[in-house]
């Protein structure tokens, strides 16, 4: 299985047996409290950790976490197929959330204005720990200030000036080693993608 | 197609919101008339999130998902979602997806003025939304709050008149006892307790209803009960009118099923200070 090539399962059903994500939202928009469970127990622990990651607060974390699910209870139609993976697309917004919450601002981006393409799907555990590995070994492969460059903008939410200013490089550097570490991490996982110029 | 290079390393910024002002601003024009641009972007969210795995790892507390199964319980049982998020959203966007639906349809150009006017309407809506929610989840926790409350004083009650607890009224030597009820009662909140002891048995059909006396209007009725085998009987928080001014309380004798006004009369009445 761990040399199972990545595929997108968005639309089938997930290993074991177990509901896509697709109609699990279909269970959602029928009020079904199973669905919203298993989607829970599925996408909680992603989310979470990138709430963490970003708040360094275990309780902001699962403030993050709760506002999240809620707001896919509420609104389930906020999300579909056309909006990439779930997983992916959950750990996005986490980001954007916890980001406005260390900042103390009002949620700045829709959900509803989040859209990405992303393989593998996120919905497999397995893939999902396979890209994990994948993702981690780039970035341990990649030059320290690039990482840092990466991880400044999205992890602690900083902008380009802010970190220039912060790092003391020049802005375009810091726009090149940031995109250069997002093609890396596309390149790592999908070695046939690349970035488009 | 080709991203056009001038944008390139700005939209790896904008995916991560890390880009700001003029930059932002021209990117932004850019990205309204090239497809090429909001695919390379889409591609560059999902850059994002592989960057968000990297984070995996830790894992929520149980209490979580109880907190969040609780909330989506409550939700359902409330109807709030249904009230908050228009039916029409969830089958306003095709299956095919935002994009899809809306752009195929009635054209780019259609669409960006129709999301401009749509945008404000929905931010608009959104913030109305959001301070709809902050209230909604304000009386639920006040509502949570006063729940626990009311469990804890059900507990104390149920412990202190529960089979190993001793009840004893103790009156004047050469007096029988007699029949008492003490009413306690918060006007701002609402907060109703009243306990009765020393109450005579009442036919299977019949209960005691309590009422309360309003400074202005006809009595207000405020719960019914049946006293136990020793005579000893409880309302807790029964359902008031927000803002009922009580000048004192009333108990009547009525149907089991209590009585929106009172049939007879009082056999106990207290007025306040």
């Amino acid at each position: 299985m761990a040399d199972a090539p990545i595929q997108n399962s968005t639309a089938r059903d997930a290993p074991g047996g177990e509901a896509s994500d697709l109609s699990l939202v279909a269970g959602v928009r029928a009020r079904d409290e199973r669905a919203m469970a298993s989607l829970y127990d599925r996408y909680s622990s992603l989310v979470y950790a990138v709430a963490l990651r970003v708040l360094g607060d275990t309780g902001q974390a699962e403030d993050v976490l709760q506002e999240i699910f809620m707001q896919l209870w509420k609104s389930p139609s906020a999300f579909d197929s056309a909006r990439g993976s779930m997983g992916a697309w959950l750990s996005v917004i986490a980001r954007n959330r916890s980001i406005d919450a260390l900042r103390k601002r009002r949620p700045e981006t829709d959900i509803e204005d989040v859209v990405l393409s992303v393989e593998p799907n996120f919905a497999d555990a397995a893939d999902r720990g396979r890209a994990l590995s994948l993702v981690r070994g780039a970035l341990a492969a990649m030059p320290q200030a690039q990482r840092s460059a990466l991880e400044l903008a999205f992890f602690e939410g900083l902008t380009h000036t802010e970190i220039a200013s912060k790092t003391g490089e020049a802005l375009g550097t810091i726009k090149t080693r940031i995109r250069a570490g997002l093609s890396a991490l596309r390149k790592a996982v999908n070695p046939g993608s690349a970035v488009r110029t | 197609m080709s991203v056009h290079e001038q944008f390139a390393e700005d939209l790896a910024l904008y995916a991560l919101d890390a880009l700001q002002g003029a930059e932002r601003t021209n990117l932004e024009q850019h990205l309204e008339s090239c497809s090429s641009c909001r695919r390379e972007l889409e591609d560059l969210r999902g850059d994002m999130a592989l960057l968000a795995l990297s984070a995996a790892g830790p894992h929520p507390p149980q209490r979580s998902r109880e907190r969040l199964m609780k909330a989506v319980a409550e939700d359902k049982e409330a109807g709030a979602s249904s009230s908050i998020v228009p039916a029409s959203s969830d089958d306003s966007r095709s299956s095919s997806g935002w994009f899809g639906g809306w752009f195929g349809r009635i054209g780019w150009a259609s669409a960006v003025a129709a999301i401009i006017v749509g945008a404000a309407w929905v931010n608009n809506t959104q913030r109305k939304n959001d301070a709809l929610q902050q209230e909604i989840a304000s009386v639920r926790a006040k509502a949570n709050e006063d729940s626990a409350e009311l469990q804890r004083v059900r507990a104390e009650f149920n412990a202190l008149t529960g089979p190993g607890s001793q009840q004893v009224t103790l009156v004047a030597a050469t007096q029988k006892p007699q029949p008492q009820g003490k009413a306690l009662y918060v006007e701002s909140s609402g907060k109703l307790l009243f306990i009765a002891s020393n109450m005579p048995a009442l036919p299977e059909d019949r209960a005691y209803e309590l009422w309360i006396l309003p400074v202005e209007g006809k009595p207000v009725p405020a719960g019914v009960f049946r006293p136990d085998n020793r005579g000893s009987g409880v309302v807790v928080n029964p359902p008031i009118p927000p803002g009922t001014r009580a000048k004192g309380f009333a108990i009547t004798v009525e149907a089991k099923t209590g009585s929106p006004a009172p049939t007879t009369t009082p056999t106990m009445v207290g007025m306040g200070i």
